[in-house]
C-alpha cells in the first residue's frame, strides 16, 4: 500500500513537471507581454530595459527554474496586467468557479441519472425519444451559444434572470459566496445549466446504456419472476448495478468542468478562475497563465490519484497484482 | 448558523438601504476590459486613465470638445522660454480631507517621472519641477515645449502625505513581489470617491459633492452614484444593455447598433475617434522578408506604393466591412488634431486600371507576392479590413499572403522590425501632430516601422518641439504633412468611429478620445 502510494505520488509529481514545462514553453508563442505593459510612447530602451527586470532575457532553462523554485513555494509572481500577486487572484477567483461547478454538477447528477433511468426502461416510449432528441443538442451545440441563447430567451426577451455576474455576494471570511442571497441564485441558474447541459447529456445517455444492459442480465429476469414491484427492480436492483461507472465518470468530470467553465464564465461575465485565464491571454500575462494552468493540472492529478486509490479500495484483485495493474488503470 | 444569521441580516440591512434613498440615481455602465490598477501614474491605457480620471483631477482637463479648461491650476503661462508658470487652485481638498497644495504636485510629478512609471516617456521634456510658493508651480523643459500644457492633461495629482503615508512614493513595480497600497485605494481631488474595488467584478464610485469643479467647469450633475462592470463578451455587453441591467455600453459591437438604436427607450451616439487606420510600407530594406521578388524591394518605387493606394476601395470597404461606420481617410491622422486640415484629408482617387499601368511601369506588369500583417483582436473589423483589402490587391495582381495575430503578437514582431507590411491604427492623446510625426514618420520614431526618413521632415519635427510662435509652428506641421502625405509609406485607411450606446434617459456627451467623464452626466 504504503509502496503503491509513493510511486502514485512520484508519478504526479512528473505529470506536474511535464505541464508546467509544456505550459510555460508555450507563452513564447502567447505574445509579447512587454508592449502590452507600457504605454505606446516608450521608447525602445524603456522596453529592452523592462523586457530585462523582468528576467525575459534569460536563456529558457533559465526562466523555467525560476518558475518551478517559486511555484514550490506558492510564489507564482506578480500579475504584469494586474499588479497584484497571482496566488491572491487565483484564491479571490476560485470560490466562484468552485460554486458554478458544484451546482452544475448536483444539477447534472440529479437531471441525468432518473432521465437516463427512464429513457432505459421505457426505451420505446416517444417521451423517452424526445428526451434522447433533445439530448443531441447538449452534445453538439456549443457552450456559448447555448449560453447566449438563454440570455436572449430570459434576460433580454422576458426581462426575468440578469445576464451577467454573480449577483449579491456574502463575504463569509475570504470566501466570497452567492449562495446566500435570492439574488445571487437568480444570477446562478443561467451559468450552472449552461455548464451543465453536455455533462447531463452524457450521464443520462450513459445510464440509459447501462440499464439497457442491466435490464438484460439474469438477475432482474429472477427478481421479476419472484414477483418483485418494479419499482423495486428498477431502483433497488438495476439502478445500483449501473452507477459505478457513472460515479467514476462523474468524478473525473468535475475536473472537466473547472476546465470546460472558461467559456461559461466568459459568456455570463461569470467571475471566475476561467474568466481571469481569459483575460490573461489576451494581454500575455505569463504569471497568471502559468499560475492557473498549474492549478488546473494539480486538480486533474489530485483527482486521478483519489480514484486510484478508491480503486486500489474497491477492487481486491489490484491488492493480489500489488499495483502493477493500478499504473494502467490511470 | 450564526454566519449565515448574520449574513442574511447584512443582506437585508442592504436592501433597506438601497430602497430607502429615494433621489439617488445610480449610473450602471460596463465595457470591455476593467482598468488595470487605479495607481494614476501605473498605467498609461485607456481604461486606466478613463476610470481614474474620474477620481483623480489634473492640473488641465478637457472640456466635451477636448479643449483645455482649467483644472487644479486657474491659470498657465511660459515665464521663460524654458519655463511653463502654474497658478494654482486655493480651497481644494482630497477626498480624505487633505489640504491641496503646491507640494502635492511638485510630489505627483516627481513620482510621475520616477524609473516605474508609464507616464515618464510622455513628459520626458520636463527636467525639473519646482514649488515657487504653496500656489505656484514652475515646470523647467529642456527645451522650449509649446504643448506641455497638453501634455499635462494626462498627469493626475496625488496626495504627497497619503502617499508617503502608505508607502506609495514610487509607481508599482513589476519586478516587485507585493501589490501597493495605490492599486486598490485612492484619494483624489476629482468629482467621484472611491467606494468599492473589486477588481474585474465591480467598482463603485459615488458622487463628491464637495467638489471644487460644480458649477465651475460643469453643472453639478444629478448621478449619487457610478457602477462599472467589466462585461467581456460583446454579445453579453449587449444584452445587459437590451435587459436595462446597465444603463451605458462604452463599446457595443458595430454589428449591433442598429438593433440598440431600434430598441425603444435607448440611443446610439456616435463621433469620429482620435485615432486612424492604415497601413505602413517597409520602405527601409533592400529585400522584403517575405515576398517573391528577389534582390530588391518593390516598395521602394513611388509607383508600386500609388499603385496599392490606388488599389483600395475604400468606399466599399467603409460601406460592406465598417457598415458606414468609418470615415475614410488622406492622412494618418484625425480631426480634431492640431494640424489635420480637410484638405490634406483628401484621398487619391481609387482607380484600379491606373494602379495596374504604375505597376507595369514599375516593372511588375504581373504583381508580386508579399506578406500583410494584421492584428485581429485591436481595432474595429481589423481582421475583415485586412480581408477586403487582400482582395482588392489581387485585382492588380499584388498576391498577399494575410498574416492575422492576436495584438501580443501583432506588435511584438513590429517591434522586432519583422514585418513587410502591416496594419496599425495611431491615436494623438496630445491632440497635437507633432506626436504623430515623433512617432511614426521621424528616422528614429520608435513606431517607425516603414524605414521611411526625411532629413527635412525630420528637421522640421525638432523645430516644432521648441517653436513657441504658433503661426510658425503651424507652417511647419503643414509642411511636414505634405512631405509625409506625398511618400506614401504609409497608406492611410479610415478614422475610426466611436459609438455609446446608453438609454434614452442618460445625457452623457460622447467625446472623441473614447473616455466619458461622469461629472458632465446627467440622468432623468
Amino acid at each position: 500500500m504504503v509502496s503503491f502510494l509513493i510511486r502514485r505520488v512520484v508519478q504526479a509529481i512528473l505529470v506536474m513537471l511535464a505541464v508546467a514545462f509544456l505550459s510555460f514553453s508555450m507563452f513564447n508563442y502567447a505574445g509579447d507581454p512587454v508592449n502590452n505593459m507600457v504605454g505606446q510612447e516608450a521608447s525602445r530602451e524603456d522596453r529592452a530595459e523592462l523586457r530585462e527586470r523582468l528576467g525575459l532575457n534569460d536563456p529558457f532553462p533559465v526562466q523555467f527554474a525560476r518558475f518551478v523554485g517559486n511555484a514550490i513555494q506558492g510564489n507564482f509572481g506578480i500579475s504584469y496586467q494586474l499588479q497584484r500577486p497571482v496566488a491572491d487572484l487565483i484564491a479571490e477567483r476560485m470560490p466562484a468557479t468552485l460554486e458554478l461547478v458544484l451546482v452544475s454538477a448536483i444539477l447534472a447528477l440529479s437531471t441525468g441519472i432518473p432521465l437516463g433511468v427512464y429513457c432505459g426502461i421505457a426505451r420505446h416510449s416517444w417521451l423517452s425519444r424526445f428526451f434522447l432528441t433533445i439530448s443531441l443538442v447538449g452534445v453538439s451545440l456549443p457552450t456559448f451559444v447555448i449560453g447566449i441563447f438563454l440570455i436572449y430567451i430570459f434576460a433580454v426577451t422576458l426581462g426575468v434572470l440578469p445576464s451577467f455576474g454573480r449577483g449579491g455576494v456574502v463575504e463569509l471570511g475570504w470566501w466570497k459566496t452567492s449562495f446566500l442571497t435570492a439574488d445571487g441564485w437568480r444570477s446562478l441558474i443561467m451559468p450552472a445549466i449552461t455548464l451543465s447541459l453536455f455533462q447531463t447529456t452524457l450521464i443520462m445517455r450513459l445510464v440509459r446504456a447501462e440499464m439497457l444492459e442491466v435490464m438484460r442480465t439474469d438477475y432482474i429476469k429472477f427478481a421479476r419472476a419472484r414477483g418483485l414491484s418494479n419499482r423495486a427492480i428498477n431502483f433497488g436492483h438495476a439502478l445500483k448495478n449501473t452507477l459505478v461507472p457513472v460515479i467514476t465518470i462523474a468524478g473525473l468530470n468535475i475536473g472537466a468542468l473547472i476546465a470546460f467553465s472558461i467559456i461559461t464564465e466568459t459568456v455570463f461575465q461569470w467571475p471566475g478562475m476561467g474568466l481571469l485565464f481569459i483575460q490573461a491571454v489576451s494581454f500575455a500575462d505569463v504569471p497568471i497563465m502559468s499560475g492557473y494552468l498549474v492549478l488546473v493540472a494539480l486538480v486533474f492529478v489530485t483527482i486521478n490519484l483519489i480514484v486510484d486509490l478508491l480503486y486500489y479500495a474497491v477492487d481486491p484483485r489490484l491488492k493480489v497484482d500489488r499495483g502493477t495493474s493500478a499504473g494502467r488503470i490511470a | 448558523m450564526k454566519t449565515l444569521a448574520y449574513a442574511l441580516g447584512i443582506g437585508v440591512a442592504l436592501a433597506t438601504a438601497v430602497s430607502g434613498a429615494a433621489d439617488a440615481k445610480t449610473l450602471r455602465w460596463a465595457s470591455q476590459g476593467d482598468a488595470l490598477t487605479l495607481d494614476p501614474h501605473a498605467q498609461n491605457e485607456g481604461p486606466t486613465s478613463t476610470m481614474n480620471s474620474q477620481i483623480y483631477d489634473a492640473l488641465i482637463l478637457r472640456d466635451k470638445d477636448l479643449k483645455k479648461i482649467p483644472g487644479l491650476a486657474v491659470s498657465w503661462a511660459p515665464v521663460e522660454p524654458t519655463v511653463w508658470e502654474f497658478k494654482l487652485r486655493e480651497g481644494v481638498t482630497f477626498h480624505g480631507g487633505q489640504p491641496f497644495n503646491a507640494d502635492d504636485v511638485v510630489f505627483s510629478f516627481e513620482r510621475a517621472l520616477s524609473e516605474t512609471s508609464d507616464f515618464k516617456n510622455y513628459i520626458n521634456s520636463v527636467s525639473e519641477i519646482r514649488k515657487v510658493d504653496d500656489y505656484t508651480v514652475q515646470i523647467v523643459t529642456d527645451g522650449p515645449n509649446p504643448i506641455l500644457p497638453d501634455q499635462i492633461t494626462s498627469i493626475r495629482i496625488m496626495d504627497q502625505e497619503w502617499s508617503q503615508e502608505h508607502g506609495v512614493e514610487k509607481p508599482q513595480d513589476y519586478a516587485g513581489e507585493q501589490e501597493t497600497y495605490a492599486v486598490r485605494n485612492t484619494n483624489g481631488t476629482g468629482p467621484f470617491i472611491l467606494e468599492k474595488r473589486d477588481p474585474g467584478i465591480e467598482t463603485v464610485l459615488k458622487v463628491n459633492d464637495g467638489w471644487w469643479g460644480w458649477d465651475v467647469t460643469d453643472a453639478k450633475t444629478n448621478v449619487t452614484e457610478v457602477v462599472y462592470k467589466p462585461i467581456a463578451n460583446p454579445a453579453t455587453r449587449v444584452a445587459a444593455l437590451l435587459s436595462r441591467e446597465v444603463d451605458f455600453v462604452l463599446d457595443p459591437p458595430l454589428q449591433d447598433l442598429k438593433r440598440i438604436e431600434s430598441t425603444p427607450n435607448l440611443k446610439v451616439q456616435q463621433i469620429n475617434q482620435i485615432r486612424t487606420i492604415f497601413f505602413g510600407l517597409d520602405l527601409g530594406r533592400d529585400e522584403l522578408r517575405n515576398s517573391d521578388v528577389t534582390g530588391k524591394n518593390p516598395f521602394q518605387d513611388p509607383k508600386v506604393r500609388e499603385a496599392m493606394y490606388r488599389a483600395i476601395d475604400i468606399e466599399t470597404i467603409q460601406r460592406k466591412t465598417m457598415r458606414g461606420l468609418s470615415f475614410p481617410a488622406g492622412i494618418i491622422t484625425s480631426p480634431g488634431v492640431n494640424g489635420y486640415t480637410e484638405a490634406l484629408d483628401e484621398r487619391m482617387a481609387f482607380d484600379p486600371d491606373q494602379a495596374k499601368a504604375l505597376l507595369a511601369e514599375a516593372g511588375y506588369p504581373d504583381g508580386f507576392g508579399v506578406q500583410l500583417d494584421c492584428p485581429n483582436d485591436r481595432y474595429n473589423n481589423d481582421e475583415a479590413i485586412c480581408q477586403a483589402t487582400v482582395g482588392m490587391l489581387a485585382k492588380i495582381g499584388i498576391k498577399v499572403n494575410l498574416n492575422a495575430t492576436p495584438k501580443s503578437i501583432h506588435f511584438k514582431s513590429l517591434q522586432n522590425k519583422e514585418s513587410d507590411f502591416y496594419m496599425l491604427g495611431w491615436g494623438v492623446p496630445t491632440l497635437d501632430s507633432h506626436y504623430v510625426f515623433s512617432y511614426l514618420a521621424a528616422s528614429e520614431g520608435s513606431w517607425n516601422f516603414t524605414g521611411f526618413s526625411d532629413a527635412r521632415l525630420d528637421e522640421l519635427t525638432k523645430a516644432m518641439e521648441v517653436e513657441t510662435d504658433a503661426a510658425k509652428r503651424d507652417a511647419m506641421i503643414a509642411e511636414a504633412w505634405d512631405i509625409l502625405k506625398a511618400s506614401n509609406a504609409y497608406l492611410p485607411l479610415h478614422h475610426q468611429v466611436i459609438a455609446w450606446g446608453m438609454s434614452d434617459g442618460l445625457e452623457l456627451p460622447i467625446v472623441p478620445n473614447d473616455s466619458p467623464s461622469f461629472r458632465m452626466a446627467q440622468m432623468r
